[in-house]
């Protein structure tokens, strides 16, 4: 013991510490400047209408035209022309309403709580992100508002006076659902316009400039005599951040309010206490999904690669990968609790779905959403962009197939075996689904022909010229 | 004698010039002035003097009247005006009308929010002398632009128009009204 001095004498501290040093990811490559990135986005407005879109436009159009004959059909004859029936009373319709609306999850959360976070990755992909939620919850709405079959009565929904003087069930979560999601699609419309304010404002001023005084004026009117002034920009950006805090919880709370519909029903299957975060999770997941299907293409045909970068694309595969799997592990939980929760209703119901009459359903699931996000862990994956962009693809089926697992297949084998069925989509419902692919489609690339796909101010803001210091510390 | 202008403009080429120009036209004293900048720049506010903004106290105000409308449309209409049993449960609970209340706390927030800025900003605004200026496109663009005010106590064209230029300020002008 007498030695042990000597090994102490000189104690393993260093002088001084000195973290290694990270740089920051480039956000804007190539140093970009200031009206190169106004140039670039206006560009894409202001240039002459490409083939390509016409092509993809006429082809949304014909597709979208599935959804207007497929709806037109269901108002003329009845409700009846789907395909449920006892006991599968609700299938394709909610499954693709949730599968919509959960799709439009990712462009809240890269708006609102990345923002809040101060990811500043998030600004060259917001936009479209913004507007992909606004178009998804208009194609989420069409389902359940035509479903309830009388869609003329579809304003019973809201707390409206009428002659029957009778109210709305506020005990119900499917009326908490209409709160929900008419307040998610009001929330995100005014977000994305208060977003759009400063660039309409730049488009007002060059349609201006190039002797296009209808398009000026348009633009000009809804950018509502915006002028760039610091005093506005002050409120502005509170008013910005305030809107990012009150979305964050509003983003969640949606697809919460969603997962009650579920959750609190006393179905087994259904009635989990997983199902909200469970529901957030394949959100997100299923979000982030269709924002690398979009962007993808859009990068590469409007020549975005300063703008949207390699880092760009390894953050959101990244939370692919994260939310991913997070939802596998949701998937193993349920399974956990459905056996050591003991209740053979429970019990059973989660071994029909990986083994009953919809197995298929369920393995196509779990391939597409456990199996296919590992592969982000590969850097070597997150590089090749077509590898990237056709797994983006299978995130989006598995998650529409998730949502057919747990709608369907609970409701086809519930308690009594005499109540069983097997429930197959009739051509209708197929069409009107297929459709809202196209309804989405017309109305992105009207987005992305009229409308600045970036936030302009935003991208500026991050690059490296943009800070008042010019890389010397504060005064 | 040639109308009063509104104004006088000048242009700055980066953003530490217009910041660093901002705190000597703050020091200088003046109070009706302004940025005009194509993105929000960090710490501006406080080059300009600025406060902090004032529209959190519209979006409180809007909360706090959305989650009250929600808690009493729920208690009113199921519990006063047409008071009906639905599978045993109360006429009206705190518990099942709360998540109405938090959506209408949100939307109501987001609408006072909003409105809160647009007043503060005096938008809806479609004319304004700054916007029949020549640089304003470029200010919305790519370069940073300072007016101040002829209403301002402390402007005199000479004197005004020194400061700007000493200040870095290029092809300082005058506003039209």
């Amino acid at each position: 013991m007498s030695h042990a001095s000597e090994h102490v004498a000189a104690p393993a501290i260093l002088k001084e510490v000195n973290p290694a040093h990270f740089p920051r990811a480039t956000l804007v490559e190539n140093n970009r400047s200031f009206g190169w990135i106004t140039d670039k986005i206006c560009g894409i407005i202001e240039g002459k209408t490409p083939t390509w879109w016409w092509v993809c436009f006429i082809l949304a159009c014909f597709v979208a035209s599935f959804t207007v004959i497929g709806i037109t059909y269901l108002v003329a004859t009845g409700v009846g022309v789907w395909g449920h029936a006892n006991p599968v009373n609700w299938a394709w319709d909610i499954v693709n309403f949730v599968f919509w609306i959960g799709i439009g999850h990712a462009g809240t959360l890269i708006s609102a709580i990345l923002c809040l976070l101060r990811q500043k990755w998030r600004t060259s992909i917001n936009r479209a992100a913004e507007a992909m939620t606004i178009f998804a919850v208009v194609c989420a709405g069409i389902f359940p508002v035509f479903h309830v079959g009388r869609v003329w009565f579809a304003w019973y929904l809201f707390p409206i006076p009428n002659s029957n003087v009778i109210w709305q069930n506020f005990r119900s979560p499917l009326e908490w659902d209409v709160f929900a999601v008419s307040t998610y699609g009001t929330v995100s419309v005014l977000f994305w316009y208060v977003g759009l304010l400063p660039d309409l404002a730049i488009l007002r001023d060059r349609f201006l400039a190039a002797g296009n005084k209808v398009r000026s004026a348009l633009y000009g009117f809804f950018a509502l005599g915006w002028r760039g002034s610091n005093r506005h920009w002050s409120n502005y950006e509170m008013a910005y951040l305030i809107l990012a805090g009150v979305s964050t919880p509003l983003v969640l709370s949606v697809h919460t309010i969603v997962s009650f519909d579920f959750a609190v029903s006393l179905l087994p299957g259904w009635h989990t206490t997983i199902f909200p975060p469970y529901f957030v999770a394949g959100a997100i997941f299923s979000g982030f999904g269709m924002v690398l299907t979009l962007m993808l293409p859009l990068r590469a045909i409007y020549r975005l690669e300063d703008l949207i970068t390699q880092y760009h694309i390894d953050c959101m595969c990244k939370i692919v990968l994260a939310t991913g799997t997070i939802v596998g592990y949701a998937y193993g939980v349920e399974f956990f609790i459905a056996w050591y929760g003991s209740n053979p209703y429970e019990g059973f119901a989660f071994i029909n779905r990986a083994f009953g009459h919809y197995a298929w359903a369920y393995w196509i699931m779990i391939s597409c959403n456990v199996i296919t996000p590992q592969f982000f862990w590969f850097k070597k994956v997150r590089e090749n962009i077509w590898f990237v962009w056709v797994l983006s693809i299978f995130v989006n089926v598995g998650m529409w197939f998730e949502r057919f697992v747990i709608i369907v297949t609970s409701l086809a084998r519930d308690f009594l075996p005499s109540s069983w069925g097997y429930y197959s989509p009739s051509i209708v419902e197929i069409f009107t689904f297929f459709g809202t692919f196209g309804v989405f489609s017309v109305l992105f690339l009207l987005f992305i022909r009229f409308l600045p796909v970036m936030p302009m101010a935003e991208l500026k803001a991050v690059t490296p010229q943009a800070d008042p210091h010019a890389g010397h510390d504060h005064p | 004698m040639p109308a009063q202008p509104h104004g006088l403009i000048a242009t700055f080429d980066t953003v530490p010039d217009v910041y660093h120009a901002a705190e000597q036209v703050r020091d200088a004293g003046y109070k009706s002035w302004d940025c005009i900048t194509p993105f929000p720049i960090h710490g501006l506010d406080k080059a300009m003097g600025l406060g902090r903004s004032k529209v959190p106290r519209f979006s409180f105000v809007g909360g706090v009247i959305g989650f009250t409308t929600g808690m009493s449309l729920i208690w009113w209409t199921g519990a006063v005006d047409y008071p009906l049993v639905v599978g045993g449960k109360p006429y009206f609970s705190p518990m099942f009308a709360f998540p109405v209340a938090y959506e209408l706390t949100i939307l109501f927030t987001a609408f006072a929010t909003i409105g809160g800025m647009l007043f503060l900003n005096g938008l809806p605004m479609h004319y304004h002398p700054v916007l029949k200026s020549d640089q304003i496109m470029r200010g919305l663009d790519d370069k940073f632009l300072i007016v101040i005010d002829a209403r301002d106590p402390k402007f005199n064209l000479t004197a005004t128009k020194a400061l700007l230029e000493k200040a870095g300020g290029k092809d300082v002008s005058e506003l039209e009204a």
